[in-house]
């Protein structure tokens, strides 16, 4: 799960990382009241959307860059009345962009330089790791792929955590001393908890800033949590912001489907997370284009069998669909009875070829041959993958 | 011999109570697997009933083991309570934990693998379907089945399959079953970030099994594990392999249902670990449906009898 940097910001804070001082604003009433809480100065509006490249982002208005320093708090006000409302587009965001429905107040910081820091899993090794740099600001896998040697790593012991040593030791690689060493190191163990006790996926501060008065503050922050630890934290599921999350995705996740929307036309529907990635492979490589990832999971019903047709029909680019099922222990015919259920529910138009394999899969292919439908039968992967390819390209 | 477990190994299931392991274990014993034990704390003293089989059910992984002599658990216990399900069978002294359960936290893992790193148990999991070694009965019968593999699309032979998928494993088992070629075992070692054994693991048994003529690795996108197996096969392996690699057309930067699967960096596309594949001598199936083909091919190249 992410969530926005003006909430991160606020989780960061409460574990004593240093931000600069900050407000949100949800509509135009609200930027007096937030901009009021700032001394009167320069100042940064930053779109807020889940998803990076802001800065450089183009709004479909025509207004360019979705994070603006502004010399006055009356230019602010100004600038977050064109982001607020518009839609920003990114390089991370595809070409539909993101609707900007807060705007995020700091103070501009004096900047002496700018560093990364990082951490998360290193699933090599099964452990944290903090990833920090001396080149900040800028895109850390370019900084990996040409300077390496300015990327440090800390693998840390889940047993005994962050060590002092550990610290110190990458404080002074990135070349702090003095007070800035110790804020430095403050931060880092801060950062450090923060992402243990909140369970977080990953904490990415980039930049890291120094100041010119020795303050060491996180001037950005990206923060996303495990999944699977959400049920151990209701005040970060309370961050969740459905305005974020294709309402398609949205749906499945009610009905216990995992369901992730991509640009093609041929819709899949799989039971198995590596048997949906490879169905949308074999689609691909028989010269078709996927319209999305669903797993319907390993006991499908027929409920969740015809919520997934809405699903998969809720999709105007939709040319034609591919159900693909190993049923192992579940009954092929209780999943074929589904599919003809819910074609019918949805009378469904568009090509629709079924592969079954599995058990009971005769009983299964006799259901779907005998239910009056134009249901087109896959005798395996390779050949429905075929199949739905080519109906899809002659229905074009 | 196969690997990990065989015909012989008595099974313990902790959370046999459930709706989900009292399934599985009742499909278990029909497969002819020595399940001797069922662990539900606080309902130690009952037992689990189905057909002539009376299952004992013990308050602890210890006392289970300490009764009945078994060597081997089931896990289907919640997320949240996994992977204290775990440390007690790595404290209880098992040499194997199959953890079934999909949706343990990540840091949960994280301190468990750390924990168990000093024990003689092997972890194979979590979010993963199990461990089969194929019975010599009709349609495998007779064989160890632990987790939630359909036990019957499997033959007993000669064949290792690894992978980090369930469907996709059932997939390319049944695919060697209908081209007559048999299984020596068949591991999923499951779909998270942080699992107690990797495809390496699994390869190194293999190889050493003298039962084991020929090894299918399917792997996912995310993470490096199935290169670092590619590169010690092309160095150490005298078996032929076949590969396949899920998830040349995911996105970047999403889940893809398993936890572990995220593309994040350059190295751990599809298209990067399969050209490892290539460079490493295994031979990659092009599509799903070409696994046990590509395995054919791989065992021909070398001279090898897969059946």
């Amino acid at each position: 799960m992410n969530i926005h940097e003006y909430q991160a910001k606020a989780l960061l804070e409460k574990f004593g990382v240093p931000v600069p001082k900050g407000a949100a604003a949800k509509t135009p009433e609200e930027f007096i009241n937030a901009l009021t809480e700032l001394p009167e100065g320069p100042t940064m509006v930053k779109s807020q959307i889940h998803a990076g490249g802001r800065g450089k982002g183009v709004f479909t208005n025509g207004y360019k860059g979705g994070v603006k320093f502004c010399k006055s708090k009356a230019e602010a006000k100004e600038v977050a009345a064109r982001m607020l409302g518009n839609t920003l587009v990114t390089a991370q965001t595809g070409p539909a962009g993101r609707k900007v429905q807060t705007v995020y107040f700091t103070v501009a910081s004096d900047i002496k330089k700018e560093y990364y820091l990082a951490i998360l899993l290193d699933r090599a090794a099964s452990r944290p790791v903090i990833v920090a740099s001396t080149e900040g600001g800028v895109e850390i896998e370019k900084v990996a792929h040409e300077t390496p040697e300015k990327i440090f790593k800390v693998v840390v012991d889940p047993a005994f955590g962050l060590a002092d040593f550990q610290v110190r030791d990458l404080v002074a690689r990135l070349g702090f001393s003095g007070a800035e060493a110790k804020n430095a190191s403050k931060l880092i163990r801060s950062l450090y908890a923060m992402y243990w006790e909140t369970d977080a996926a990953m904490v990415e501060v980039n930049p890291l800033i120094s100041t010119p008065t020795g303050e060491v503050l996180a001037l950005d922050a990206k923060v996303s949590f495990d999944d699977n630890s959400l049920f151990r934290h209701p005040q970060i599921v309370a961050l969740r912001d459905l305005n974020e999350e294709d309402p398609k995705e949205i749906e499945a996740s009610k009905h216990a489907l995992n369901y992730i929307a991509l640009d093609g036309n041929i819709a899949c529907l799989v039971n198995g997370a590596g048997l949906a990635m490879s169905t949308m492979d074999i689609i691909k490589h028989f010269g078709g284009s996927p319209a999305n990832f669903l797993d319907v999971g390993g006991g499908a019903t027929k409920s969740q069998v015809v919520a997934a047709f809405k699903i998969i029909l809720g999709d105007s680019n939709v040319k034609g669909i591919f159900v693909n099922i190993f049923g192992g222990i579940m009954d092929c015919n209780v999943i074929a009875t589904g599919i003809v259920d819910a074609v019918r529910e949805v009378g469904l138009k568009l090509p629709l070829v079924v592969r079954l394999e599995g058990n009971n899969v005769d009983a299964g292919k006799a259901t779907l041959a005998s239910s009056g439908l134009t249901i087109v039968s896959g005798d395996s992967m390779a050949d429905a993958a075929q199949k739905i390819v080519k109906l899809v390209a002659t229905a074009a | 011999m196969a690997i990990l477990v065989t015909p012989e190994t008595r099974v313990l299931v902790q959370g046999i109570t459930g709706d989900f392991g009292g399934r599985h274990a009742k499909l278990s014993l029909d497969y002819g697997t020595q399940v001797v034990a069922g662990v539900t704390p606080g309902k130690g003293g009952q037992f689990f009933d189905h057909g002539a089989h009376h299952i004992p059910i013990f308050n602890s992984v210890a006392d289970a083991a300490r009764a009945t002599g078994a060597t081997v658990s089931a896990i289907f216990v919640p997320p949240p309570f996994a992977a204290d399900a775990i440390l007690e069978c790595a404290d209880a002294g098992l040499s194997l934990a199959v953890a079934i359960t999909e949706g343990i936290p990540v840091k949960d893992m994280v301190r468990v693998k750390r924990a168990i790193a000093e024990k003689s148990m092997r972890l194979v999991g979590p979010n993963c379907p199990g461990v089969v070694t194929p019975g010599a009965g009709e349609r495998s019968q007779g064989g160890c089945r632990i987790g939630i593999a359909p036990g019957y699309i499997h033959k007993k032979g000669r064949v290792g399959v690894v992978s980090r998928s369930g469907t996709l494993t059932y997939e390319a088992v049944y695919q060697l079953t209908v081209r007559g070629i048999g299984q020596s075992t068949c591991v999923g070692i499951g779909g998270d970030p942080v699992n107690g054994t990797s495809h390496l693991d699994v390869i190194k048994m293999f190889n050493d099994d003298p039962e084991t003529a020929g090894i299918v690795m399917i792997g996912e996108i995310g993470g490096n594990a199935e290169v670092e197996a590619a590169r010690w096969i092309k160095a150490h392996c005298k078996k032929p392999v076949a590969g396949f690699i899920a998830g040349s057309t995911a996105p970047a930067g999403r889940r893809m249902g398993h936890a572990g699967a995220i593309v994040g960096g350059a190295e751990d596309t599809a298209a990067a670990k399969i050209a490892v594949f290539t460079e490493c001598g295994i031979e990659v199936a092009v599509t799903p449906s070409d696994m046990a083909d590509a395995l054919v091919r791989a065992a021909k190249a070398r001279g090898v009898a897969l059946s």
